[in-house]
C-alpha cells in the first residue's frame, strides 16, 4: 500500500503543476499586472507611478513565464509563474494582494467555521440519506416507496438558494427560532449552525437519497439476497447486514472523495449565513481579483481532491476484500 | 405520555435561551444586551485601516472613529463647515515668497493633554520582541503593560512622512507631492534608505515642507496656493501616527500574524479597535484615554425640532461599544434590522416598497409597518455624481464642432433621467443640472439652477424639454430622423458599460429606448471593469457611464473632472471625458485658488454655462441616500463628508431590549405540527412492516 500511495503522490505533482499552469493562464488571459494593480489601488487618484510601485512590491514587474534577459536558471526563476505559483508546492502561500493578510493564517482560522458547518452536514446528511434510502428500498414498490421517490424528485428539483432563503424566512424571520445569520466561536456557534446544517442536509437529501435507494434496490435483487431470505433471515437482517455492506462500495466512491474538500467550505451557504469560512474567502478573492488567494485556494482544492481520490482507493480495499492495489 | 415530548422541547428551548427572556434568535452574547452598544454591519471587509492608505467608505467607518486629524466637519451645520478637532483652530494659510516662488504655510497648533489609546507599543519593552514572543500572541493586546503618551506635533509630521513611505501605497501621495514642498524628493530618498526587513525610522529623515515648531505646533509648506488643503486636514491621511506604533508593528513575525497598522490602528479618537476579525466581526471599544468632547450646541434650522440638539453641551461619546457584523447578503441584513438586531440600515431596491412609500407630491415617507416599529427615515443627497460621459476625442460625438455639439445637446434632452431614477433607483436621486452636487458652494437651486439646454422652468419645477426639440437639434446636427443627411446611413452610437449581468438587461434596454426616441441606434459594448478602464485610459470609448464621489465639499472637487489638463487619455487624470475648453480651463485655474465669495460664484456660473453649452456629459444624477434607524438610536444625522459620527450617537438599551423581545417571540406550534406530521407519516410504514412480519410468520 505504501508503494501505491507514494506512486499516487508522484503522479500528483505533474497534475498540480498543470492545474497551476491552467489557473495562471486563465487569470492572466483576463488580467494584466496593471489591471491587478488598479484593482487593488482603487479607481480614484491612481497614478502610473503608483501602479509601477505596486507591481514592483508584489513582484509583478517580472516576465510571466520566461525572463530572456536573465542568466542561467534565473531565466525560469525570475518570473511571475515561478515566484507565485511554483512556490505553492512548499505550501508557502504568501500574503493577500488585496489586504496583505497572511494567507496561511487566514486559511488556518477560516478552516474551522467551514468544518463546523460541513462536517455535521456531511455526517448527519449521510446518515439521514442512507436511512431514508434503506426505508424506501425496504418498502420498494409500495405506495410508501412511490411517495418517497416523488418527494426526492421534488426536493432535488428545488434550488439550494430557495432552501436557504425560504429557510431563513420561515425559521428565522417568521418563527424566530434561530438567528438568521452570523457566527461565533466555540459553543456559541451552535445556534448559528442549526439552520444552515438543516438546510444543507435538506438541499442534498433528494438527489442522494434517490441515488442510494437505487443502489440498495439493485443490490436487493441479487442472488445472495434471495439466498439469505431463503435461509430464513429477517428482512431487516438482510437489509442491514448484507445489502447495506455491499451497497457501500459505490456510496464510498462519491462520499470519501469529498471528505478532504469539506475543508474548503460552501460558497453559497457561508455567504448567506455569514459564516466566515473558506468558501466565502474564495468568493471574496475572486471578486477582488486577489490572485494570491485564488491560486492558493485552487492549489489547495487540487491537493485535497487528489487526497480524496487516494482515500477512496484505500477505502475500497477496506470494504471490498476483492480489491487490491495491484 | 403523549404530552411529555412537546413539553420537553419547550423546557429545553427555554433552557437554551437561558431562561432570561432573551429571544431565541438573539445573535449576540446575552451578557451585552443591556449595555450601550451600537450594532451595525459591514458588507465588504476593509482592506486598509492604516490612515496613510485607507480611502474607502467601508474603511472610514472604522478609521474615522479611531484616528483624529487636526480638523473635522461640524456634525450638524449645513453647508458643511470645518471646525477644529485636535487643532486649536482651523489654520489660515500665510503666503510667502521665496526665490521668486510663492508658498502657502499652514501652521497647526494641537491642543495639549490629548492622549493615545492604551497600547503595548507605548511600552518600550515591547519594541524589541523576539519572534517567539510574537508567535504566541493572538492579538497585540495580549501583551501586558499597555500604556499611553501625549499626542505631539511630531506624530502628525511622522504621518505626513508616511505618505511617501516606499512600502505604503498612499492614494494621495501623487496629489500631495505636487503641493507639499519636498515630498516627491523625500520619497526618492526613502526608497534609497529603505532596507528589506528593517524598520525605516522616518524621524531620521527630514522632510523640507513639514517642520516642527514646538511640541504642539507644526508647519506645512505648500507650493503655490491650494485652499482645498484644509479639507485634507479633516481626513485620516493627516491623522497622527506615533513612531512607536510604526516600530512596534515592524517587528519580525508581526506581519505573519496579521499584526500590522493596516489591521490594528492606534489613535487618539473616542474608540479603539478591540476585536478585529474582518471576516466576521469588528468591535470598537470606548477609548478610556479619550479626553471627551462636547456635543454641538448649534445646528441647521429644524435640528432642534428633530431632537438633534437635545444633548447639546453634553460630554461625548455616549456609546460604549460598537459591534460590526459582516453581512454579505442583503436579505439577512434587512431581516435582522427588522428584528431589531441592527440599529440602522440602508434600503435595497428589493425592500424599498416595504420600507418607503412615495406620496403624490413625490415625498418619501415610511410605510405604516415601519412607522409602527418606531423606525425613522433620514435622506440626504450624496456629494456624488453619476453621468453619461462623452469622449471628447471621438470624431462623432466629441469635439468642438457645431454638428457634434448639437448632437450632444439633442441627446441631453432625450435622456430621461427622471424616468431612469424612477425605474431603477426607486426615485432615489436628483437629475443633475450641472457638474456640482447640491450643497456644494456654487450649486444653484430652483429656476436659476436649471440646465436650459435640456430643461425649461414650468410653474415651480424644471421640466425636460419636449423630444421634438431634441429631434430638431439632431436634424440641425446633420442627422434628420437619426440618419446621416449626406449618406443616408443610420446613426449608430456606442455605449461602453460594465453592466453585463442578466439583471442589467432592463437597464440596457432602457438605454436603447432612449436613443431610439431619436431614431438613433445604440450599440452597447459590454465589458469587464479592467477593459472598461483601459478604454477610458486610451480614449477609445464613445459614450460611457462613470461616477465621482467628492473628497471634500468644494466645487473644485467636481469641476476638476472637466479640467483639460486632467484628461484621462492624455495625462491619466480624472477628466474621463477628455473635455477641453480653453475658457473653462482658465476659469478653473482662477476659481480653484479662491475662497468662497460672490466673485467665485460668478466664475462657477460661467463655467457651468460653458459646460451646459458644450454638453460633454449627457446629463446624470446625484444619488439620494436613504437611511433607516430604530427609535432607540438618537442624534443620527446623515453627513456625506464624514463617518466620524459614532461619538454623537446615543442608544437606549432598555427600550431596545424590550422591543427585541416583543418582536422576536418564538413561535413553536408549527414545529410541533411538523413533528406530528412526521410521526403520522411513519405510522403507515410501521403498520405495513408489522403486516409484513405477520405474513412471514404465516
Amino acid at each position: 500500500m505504501t508503494a501505491y500511495i507514494i506512486r499516487r503522490i508522484l503522479y500528483a505533482i505533474p497534475i498540480l503543476i498543470g492545474v497551476n499552469l491552467l489557473t495562471f493562464a486563465l487569470f492572466f488571459v483576463v488580467n494584466t499586472p496593471d489591471d491587478m494593480a488598479r484593482m487593488q489601488l482603487g479607481s480614484k487618484r491612481v497614478t502610473p507611478e503608483a501602479i509601477e510601485k505596486w507591481k514592483i512590491e508584489y513582484g509583478y514587474d517580472r516576465p510571466l513565464l520566461w525572463d530572456s534577459k536573465a542568466e542561467g536558471i534565473a531565466k525560469a526563476t525570475h518570473t511571475i509563474f515561478y515566484e507565485k505559483s511554483l512556490k505553492l508546492f512548499t505550501f508557502s502561500f504568501g500574503a493577500s494582494e488585496a489586504d496583505k493578510r497572511d494567507i496561511a493564517n487566514e486559511i488556518k482560522s477560516r478552516m474551522w467555521p467551514s468544518l463546523a458547518l460541513a462536517i455535521p452536514v456531511f455526517l448527519v446528511g449521510l446518515a439521514v440519506n442512507i436511512t431514508f434510502a434503506l426505508f424506501l428500498a425496504f418498502f420498494r414498490a409500495t405506495y410508501l416507496d412511490y411517495s418517497g421517490v416523488v418527494l426526492c424528485v421534488v426536493m432535488m428539483s428545488i434550488s439550494t438558494l430557495f432552501y436557504i432563503i425560504g429557510g431563513q424566512y420561515l425559521v428565522s424571520k417568521l418563527l424566530h427560532l434561530v438567528p438568521i445569520s452570523g457566527y461565533d466561536a466555540g459553543f456559541d456557534a451552535a445556534k448559528f449552525l442549526v439552520l444552515p446544517v438543516v438546510i444543507g442536509i435538506i438541499s442534498s437529501f433528494g438527489s442522494s437519497a434517490r441515488l442510494y435507494r437505487t443502489l440498495f434496490v439493485e443490490e436487493m435483487g441479487k442472488d445472495y439476497v434471495r439466498t439469505a431470505r431463503a435461509k430464513g433471515l429477517a428482512d431487516t437482517t438482510v437489509l442491514f447486514r448484507h445489502v447495506l455492506k455491499n451497497a457501500m462500495i459505490p456510496i464510498l466512491t462519491g462520499v470519501v472523495v469529498v471528505i478532504p474538500l469539506l475543508f474548503l467550505g460552501s460558497l453559497i451557504a457561508e455567504s448567506f449565513f455569514g459564516i466566515p469560512g473558506l468558501g466565502s474567502y474564495t468568493i471574496d478573492a475572486i471578486q477582488a481579483q486577489d490572485f494570491a488567494v485564488v491560486r492558493s485556494m485552487v492549489f489547495l482544492g487540487s491537493v485535497l481532491y487528489i487526497v480524496g481520490l487516494v482515500l477512496t482507493d484505500i477505502s475500497y480495499t477496506l470494504v471490498d476484500p476483492r480489491v487490491r492495489f495491484e | 405520555m403523549r404530552s411529555v415530548f412537546p413539553r420537553a422541547i419547550l423546557v429545553a428551548a427555554a433552557l437554551a435561551a437561558g431562561c432570561s427572556g432573551t429571544p431565541w434568535n438573539y445573535p449576540y452574547s446575552t451578557a451585552d444586551r443591556s449595555e450601550k452598544i451600537l450594532y451595525s454591519v459591514f458588507v465588504d471587509r476593509p482592506k486598509h485601516l492604516d490612515p496613510a492608505q485607507s480611502y474607502t467608505t467601508d474603511e472610514a467607518v472604522f478609521t474615522r472613529q479611531i484616528y483624529e486629524p487636526p480638523l473635522q466637519y461640524h456634525y450638524l451645520k449645513r453647508p458643511y463647515e470645518l471646525v477644529p478637532l485636535t487643532a486649536i483652530a482651523v489654520p489660515k494659510p500665510q503666503t510667502i515668497t521665496r526665490g521668486g516662488a510663492t508658498y502657502s504655510v499652514y501652521e497647526i497648533r494641537i491642543k495639549p493633554g490629548i492622549h493615545y489609546q492604551p497600547h503595548p507599543a507605548f511600552n518600550p519593552e515591547h519594541l524589541s520582541l523576539t519572534r517567539s514572543a510574537v508567535a504566541g500572541l493572538r492579538s497585540p493586546y495580549d501583551l501586558p503593560g499597555h500604556t499611553t503618551r501625549e499626542l505631539v506635533a511630531d506624530d502628525y509630521i511622522y504621518q505626513i512622512k508616511r505618505l511617501a513611505h516606499p512600502s505604503l501605497h498612499s492614494p494621495i501621495f501623487g496629489l500631495m507631492s505636487e503641493y507639499i514642498v519636498g515630498l516627491k524628493e523625500y520619497a526618492e530618498r526613502l526608497k534609497k534608505a529603505a532596507k528589506p526587513g528593517e524598520w525605516l525610522d522616518l524621524r531620521e529623515h527630514r522632510l523640507e515642507g513639514v517642520e516642527r515648531v514646538n511640541s504642539h505646533t507644526y508647519r506645512v509648506t505648500l507650493k503655490g496656493s491650494y485652499p482645498q488643503f484644509v479639507y485634507w486636514l479633516a481626513m485620516p491621511f493627516f491623522a497622527p501616527m506615533p513612531w512607536e506604533a510604526d516600530r512596534f508593528f515592524s517587528q519580525e513575525g508581526m506581519a505573519a500574524k496579521n499584526f500590522t497598522l493596516d489591521w490594528w490602528p492606534v489613535g487618539t479618537g473616542p474608540y479603539m479597535l478591540a476585536q478585529n476579525n474582518p471576516n466576521a466581526r469588528m468591535v470598537l471599544e470606548r477609548n478610556p484615554n479619550f479626553r471627551g468632547e462636547l456635543y454641538p450646541s448649534e445646528g441647521e434650522p429644524g435640528d432642534r425640532e428633530r431632537g438633534l440638539l437635545d444633548d447639546a453641551g453634553k460630554m461625548m461619546p455616549f456609546i460604549d461599544r460598537a459591534v460590526f457584523v459582516r453581512e454579505k447578503e442583503a436579505i439577512p441584513l434587512w431581516n435582522k434590522f427588522l428584528q431589531g438586531y441592527y440599529d440602522m440600515s440602508g434600503i435595497q431596491s428589493d425592500t424599498f416598497d416595504q420600507a418607503v412609500r412615495i406620496s403624490v407630491e413625490g415625498e418619501s415617507n415610511l410605510t405604516p409597518e415601519m412607522e409602527s416599529r418606531g423606525i425613522s427615515l433620514r435622506t440626504s443627497i450624496a456629494a456624488t455624481i453619476f453621468y453619461l460621459g462623452v469622449n471628447w476625442l471621438d470624431p462623432v460625438v466629441g469635439g468642438t464642432s457645431e454638428r457634434a455639439r448639437k448632437l450632444r445637446q439633442a441627446l441631453a434632452i432625450a435622456m430621461d433621467w427622471e424616468e431612469y431614477l424612477s425605474i431603477f433607483a426607486n426615485g432615489r436621486g436628483v437629475p443633475s443640472q450641472s457638474p456640482l452636487a447640491p450643497g456644494i458652494f456654487g450649486y444653484r437651486d430652483g429656476k436659476a439652477g436649471i440646465n436650459p439646454v435640456a430643461y425649461e422652468w414650468r410653474g415651480d419645477h424644471p421640466q425636460r424639454r419636449p423630444i421634438e426639440q431634441a429631434k430638431k437639434l439632431l436634424a440641425e446636427a446633420g442627422y434628420p430622423d437619426g440618419r446621416d443627411a449626406k449618406t443616408g446611413a443610420p446613426l449608430v452610437l456606442y455605449l461602453d458599460t460594465t453592466s453585463r449581468g442578466p439583471g442589467d438587461k432592463p437597464r440596457l434596454d432602457w438605454w436603447r429606448r432612449q436613443f431610439a426616441n431619436l431614431s438613433i441606434q445604440l450599440e452597447i459594448r459590454e465589458t469587464d471593469w479592467n477593459r472598461f478602464q483601459e478604454k477610458l485610459r486610451k480614449g477609445t470609448t464613445q459614450l460611457f457611464i462613470v461616477g465621482w464621489s467628492a473628497d471634500y465639499p468644494d466645487p473644485e472637487n467636481f469641476l476638476f473632472l472637466l479640467h483639460g489638463p486632467q484628461s484621462r487619455a492624455k495625462n491619466q487624470g480624472e477628466n474621463a471625458s477628455n473635455y477641453v475648453n480653453a475658457e473653462f480651463d482658465a476659469l478653473f485655474e482662477r476659481m480653484r485658488n479662491m475662497s468662497n465669495s460672490p466673485e467665485r460664484q460668478k466664475i462657477i456660473d460661467r463655467m457651468t454655462d460653458i459646460f451646459r453649452h458644450d454638453a460633454p456629459w449627457i446629463g446624470g444624477f446625484h444619488p439620494k441616500n436613504y437611511s433607516l434607524s430604530h427609535g432607540w438610536l438618537a442624534n443620527n444625522k446623515p453627513n456625506e463628508m464624514t463617518d466620524a459620527a459614532f461619538k454623537y450617537w446615543r442608544v437606549d438599551p432598555a427600550r431596545r431590549a424590550a422591543l427585541r423581545r416583543e418582536w422576536n417571540e418564538p413561535v413553536i406550534w408549527p414545529v410541533l405540527l411538523a413533528l406530528a406530521a412526521l410521526v403520522a407519516a411513519v405510522v403507515p410504514a410501521v403498520l405495513s412492516y408489522r403486516r409484513r412480519e405477520r405474513m412471514a410468520a404465516r
